[in-house]
């Protein structure tokens, strides 16, 4: 049993929560950008949080469905012929046509027991700079089949049928995950890089004062922060070092570049900034040309974050479940 | 100068890490001194850690902030282990330290830029990849991009400063150097070092138990040889 895509997105491919432990060998967790709407959209369909998802980027596909299919398109708002943020029930024979992001930038499409490529390394996850996991190491094409677990029909039907409320082939109700944004610019909360004192004071400031915009050189490996250029006061050489998902680097050019879901396990550029970690799903939801600004942090303000987020999800995971008779 | 056997910062890598710095600068006993800690602090295999990562200067750990054998406090609990560790002693450098050996073929066809680190090195062309082969590197860490190895253990006479501007593609394989260091690019990417070889082993195969062909820490030695023999391996 397979979804067939009959058009792609623009930067479609599979994912889940990421390959771990790797990374004394060079290689990062990967693994969904906004991990946070992977795990609403696996609940949504009665998955583990590690199944493995449809990433979708700005622009959606069109997939066409061979089998009666329980589906959720969760996280930013995508114009399309299911509604989001919900279970729905996708007939036989079905085409599922998802048009554009209205609101935030990437949406996950998960259905009932997961989208069945092998693991590698510990996880299904696309790495595309390193051509491996996901369907074939890459992002998804036209003509692709996507793979799905040998009982996902009567999967589907069975946690259809549990469900309390439903209206037609989907639920009454809906659940966006917390991390789309209502307005731009979006804050992000930023604790001092390593090499935050390598800038001056107007520098400093430049940094947190700026609106910064997404530029279209963006990927998921990292995102380039246009706004503001930033220059180095030392002239102290760096040492090549190790960087984390949140980093923001600042190379010889003076644009800072947010290390993303796919970066770098190590780098040689200056870091002024680490994003906290409960804010870079919010990041992962703003396409080309989406705003922010960066207000300074501290770790226990990032503990904080971390618990917000937690008391958020928490609860809507919770509703899900019960939803489902559990 | 006195060598760092202890940490000299600890440096906050946003909330779910930490670098703790034994060396702002490249000292390769300090990176030995690393690489015997992360052996040591890997062995633990504590359900909090998420990642030990040594690095030129110091180890990075990589943790779950909220678990709860941290008891909410994820820095203070990484510093106690790495005192323990030290404090225990480490383990000794010839036990777990493997040596790779690693095929080169140095002629010019695989080597894009032998002429150019001969100019500057005023080593003949020809004699560069057994000065090159002669002496034995170690692994100071790895980075970049998977299994892409940072080695320490360039002769002298060869270093060369980065190129200015760096090529869009670099083959899998190629042997590069800069900065008294050698690497091997994993696959083809883009790359500012100069290249005086190419390996037909995989230095990173998700398919492989083992993905990467280094660990941090390895000794690595190189053997030239011919084309025909690269050819016949890369084949294999």
């Amino acid at each position: 049993m397979t979804i067939a895509v009959l058009r792609p997105g623009l930067l479609m491919s599979v994912q889940d929560r990421g390959r771990h432990g790797l990374q004394h060998v060079g290689l990062c967790p990967g693994g969904a950008m906004d991990v946070v709407s992977l795990t609403v959209a696996n609940a949504l369909v009665g998955n583990p949080e590690d199944a493995a998802a449809i990433e979708i980027t700005v622009l959606g596909p069109d997939l066409h469905f061979e089998r009666d299919t329980l589906v959720a398109l969760a996280g930013a708002d995508f114009e399309a012929s299911i509604p989001c943020n919900r279970p729905v029930l996708v007939p036989a024979g079905t085409q599922v046509s998802i048009t554009r992001a209205l609101r935030g930038a990437r949406a996950y499409l998960a259905v009932a027991g997961g989208i069945d490529v092998p693991p590698v390394l510990g996880s299904r996850s696309t790495f595309m700079p390193g051509r491996f996991g996901g369907l074939h190491g890459r992002v998804l094409k036209r003509g692709d089949r996507l793979p799905l677990v040998q009982d996902a029909e009567r999967l589907s039907r069975e946690r259809f049928a549990a469900l309390k409320r439903k209206r037609g082939n989907a639920v009454p109700w809906s659940l966006p995950p917390p991390t789309v944004p209502d307005r731009e610019p979006i804050v992000l909360h930023a604790i001092e890089g390593e090499h935050f004192a390598h800038f001056d004071a107007t520098t400093q400031r430049a940094f947190f004062d700026t609106v910064w915009k997404i530029g279209a050189e963006s990927n998921r490996m990292g995102f380039r922060l246009l706004g503001a250029t930033l220059e180095r006061a030392s002239e102290e050489e760096v040492l090549s070092g190790p960087t984390t998902l949140g980093s923001v680097q600042v190379p010889a050019n003076g644009t800072p570049i947010a290390l993303m879901a796919d970066h770098q396990t190590t780098g040689g550029y200056p870091r002024i900034a680490e994003i906290a970690s409960a804010d870079v799903p919010r990041l992962a939801q703003l396409g080309p040309n989406g705003t922010l600004h960066f207000a300074r942090c501290g770790l226990d303000m990032a503990a904080e974050l971390r618990r917000d987020l937690r008391s958020r999800l928490e609860p809507a995971l919770r509703a899900i479940a019960w939803e489902y008779g559990k | 100068m006195a060598r760092a056997t202890r940490p000299q910062a600890l440096i906050p890598l946003g909330d779910c890490a930490v670098y703790i710095e034994f060396s702002r600068t490249l000292d390769l006993e300090v990176n030995a001194l690393v690489q015997r800690l992360a052996r040591a602090v890997h062995a633990r295999a504590l359900p909090w850690l998420r990642d030990v990562v040594p690095a030129l200067g110091g180890l990075a750990l990589h943790f779950d902030p909220d678990h709860e054998a941290l008891g909410g406090k994820p820095l203070e609990s990484a510093v106690a282990l790495v005192e323990e560790c030290l404090k225990q002693g480490l383990p000794k450098e010839g036990g777990a330290a493997r040596t790779i050996e690693v095929p080169v073929c140095y002629e010019p066809q695989y080597a894009a830029d032998l002429d150019e680190v001969a100019k500057l090195t005023r080593v003949p062309a020809a004699e560069i990849g057994a000065l090159h082969s002669a002496r034995e590197h170690r692994v100071l860490m790895i980075g970049f991009a998977p299994g892409h190895a940072y080695m320490g253990g360039l002769d002298p006479k060869l270093a060369v400063p980065r190129r200015s501007s760096p090529r869009p593609v670099v083959a899998a394989g190629s042997v590069a150097i800069a900065n008294e260091q050698t690497v091997i690019y994993p696959y083809a990417i883009s790359g500012g070092w100069s290249i005086i070889g190419c390996t037909p082993l995989k230095v990173f195969d998700a398919e492989r138990a083992e993905p990467s062909l280094f660990a941090p820490g390895d000794r690595v030695r190189f053997r030239p040889i011919s084309r025909a023999e690269f050819e016949r391996l890369a084949a294999a």
